[in-house]
């Protein structure tokens, strides 16, 4: 909250922007979260004694054109925007609104699924050459915390990870899994050396589908 | 006797001696006087020293320029890398540079995770992991090339090795582990400190029934006890480590000044016991930051004088 605060007080006129979407499904950046956010920025205000006008608003994606339609005259006219979105959906509405503040309101942390309602766990870092394949379906690029390819490392300890025992330890789940489908003998082969230049390492990334 | 390096460790081994080799960290200043001190209290009770990579990850010397000096003492270095700071491209080029300084041997680790030491806030790398390092290692010196497949007009002639944990978890993959870091071109393994003896005599058993002592050399791993509460803590708080409550007990047992002794007894009771374990080819002892203790242990446990193997 301080952190937002520090960047918006400067402004008059700030919307708080919700994304329904991903964000929401994680109870973070949806629209109710902003109406909250946005109550709670001019309460702030209040205390501070300091006169800015938070207005709160939302649409379904923040990361395609279409979506803005219905917030457009909205967007505009605002001198800035702290956007609820994903860090894919604050870029995409500072590239579209060039001349507009864009702030972002959420550390986005990863990729992941949700295992039980309220909880999510990083499941894949889009590393751009798949190995599930071959470790039986559990990726050790996201779910180790070293990223090994021929695991567990000398720290796995009763099916947690050296660096806390809250973590499973990525490579015991492949092995059990592998176990599990009588694969075992897989354990034994090398895994070739990662192709990073297809991750991050590559320089951005795009992906482009032919004939569209 | 076919060599194929320069290694003094593998001539020990080559020649059918039990090695013996130990351990050292660099200090965390950039005056090496600590190291050098530390190489000549067991100069000769060793045949090389490992010089460890930012252990734990806290920064220290690197562990190249602390081989050097081990090096210039006269000592056969081992240089230990981790796979956690670097990427390919700065690992062989450490390689070329140890090479350059007649370092003839290299432990490929992982290394513990950051989160662990003085820059939790510090990005990892792990381009490679330490299987990968080895197979680095030995395509380097086999192939004459670098990964990349570009040719290396003088390759590094490197004796590789690794580490192996026969009490790690899960325990179904300890030995076809060890099978597969042979796979990837380990030459030497020292092992994590050994205190269930038992357990450890079963894994060589296993280890010698899938053939696999005669494809690589197994030092055991030996670190004496200071004190109940150092064993304690390490039953308790290091992953990975198994310490049974009878070594608890026996150090419990006797005085509070006499605990130190005693665990240097129990080390060289363990080397003792361990120099009739079939496929044993020597001993890593790491007395960490007890390194005056070595010689005692090495002389009393029969492993003094070191061969001559030059
Ligand atoms: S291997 Fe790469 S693409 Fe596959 S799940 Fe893991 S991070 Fe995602
Ligand atoms: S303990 Fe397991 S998950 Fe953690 S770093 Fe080691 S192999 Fe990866």
């Amino acid at each position: 909250m301080e952190e937002i605060w520090e960047m918006v007080r400067q402004h008059k006129n700030v919307t708080v922007f919700g994304c329904n979407t991903c964000v929401a499904v994680c109870h973070q950046g949806g629209n109710k979260e902003a109406e909250i956010l946005a109550s709670l920025l001019r309460m702030k205000a209040t205390r501070e004694e300091l006169e800015i006008q938070f207005v709160d608003s939302g649409i379904e994606r923040q990361c395609e054109h279409e979506f803005f339609e219905k917030a457009e005259g909205l967007l505009q006219n605002s001198e800035a925007v702290l956007s609820l979105a994903c860090g894919i959906g604050v870029q995409f509405v500072a590239t579209k609104y060039p001349k507009t503040p864009v702030y972002p309101a959420l550390n986005t942390t990863f990729l992941g699924d949700v295992i039980a309602p309220g909880v999510f766990t990083e499941k894949c870092q889009g590393c751009g050459d798949c190995v599930l394949g071959a470790t039986g379906g559990v990726c050790p690029i996201s779910r180790c915390a070293k990223r090994v390819l021929n695991g567990p490392c000398g720290g796995s300890a009763n099916g947690k990870c050296e660096i806390s025992r809250e973590v499973d330890c990525a490579w015991q789940l492949i092995i059990d899994r592998l176990d599990a489908m009588g694969k075992m003998e897989n354990y034994e082969k090398l895994s070739s050396l990662k192709d990073w230049s297809r991750d991050r390492a590559g320089g951005p990334r795009s992906f482009k589908l032919e004939d569209f | 006797m076919e060599l194929k390096t320069e290694s003094k460790l593998e001539k020990i081994f080559k020649s059918g001696h039990l090695a013996v080799t130990s351990e050292c960290g660099p200090p965390r200043s950039s005056d090496p006087t600590h190291i050098i001190e530390k190489g000549r209290l067991i100069k000769n009770h060793v045949d090389a020293v490992n010089i460890t990579d930012n252990q734990t990850s806290v920064t220290r010397i690197c562990s190249l320029a602390a081989c050097i000096h081990l090096k210039n003492e006269g000592i056969e270095p081992v240089l230990q890398m981790v796979t956690r700071d670097r990427n390919r491209i700065a690992l062989q080029s450490d390689l070329l540079g140890a090479a350059s300084f007649g370092i003839n041997n290299v432990l490929c680790l992982s290394g513990d995770h950051q989160s662990f030491g003085d820059h939790r806030q510090a990005q990892n790398v792990f381009d490679l992991d330490s299987m990968q390092l080895l197979q680095t290692v030995r395509h380097m010196r086999e192939e004459g090339k670098f990964l990349s497949g570009d040719e290396i007009k003088v390759p590094p002639r490197f004796y590789a090795g690794a580490a192996a944990n026969p009490f790690g978890d899960p325990f179904m993959i300890r030995v076809p582990r060890l099978a597969k870091k042979i796979a990837a071109g380990a030459e030497f393994i020292q092992t994590q400190c050994i205190y269930n003896m038992d357990r450890f005599e079963k894994w060589m058993e296993e280890v010698r029934d899938r053939g696999l002592d005669g494809k690589v050399n197994i030092m055991a791993g030996i670190t004496p006890m200071r004190s109940v509460g150092m064993a304690k803590y390490m039953k308790r708080a290091v992953p990975g480590m198994d310490v049974p409550d009878e070594l608890i007990d026996r150090l419990a047992g006797v005085e509070k000044k006499q605990q130190a002794q005693e665990g240097i007894n129990i080390a060289i009771e363990q080397i003792q016991r361990l120099k009739e374990v079939k496929g044993v080819a020597g001993f890593h002892v790491m007395a960490i930051e007890w390194e005056e203790k070595v010689p005692e242990i090495i002389e009393s446990a029969g492993l003094y004088p070191r061969p001559e193997v030059d």
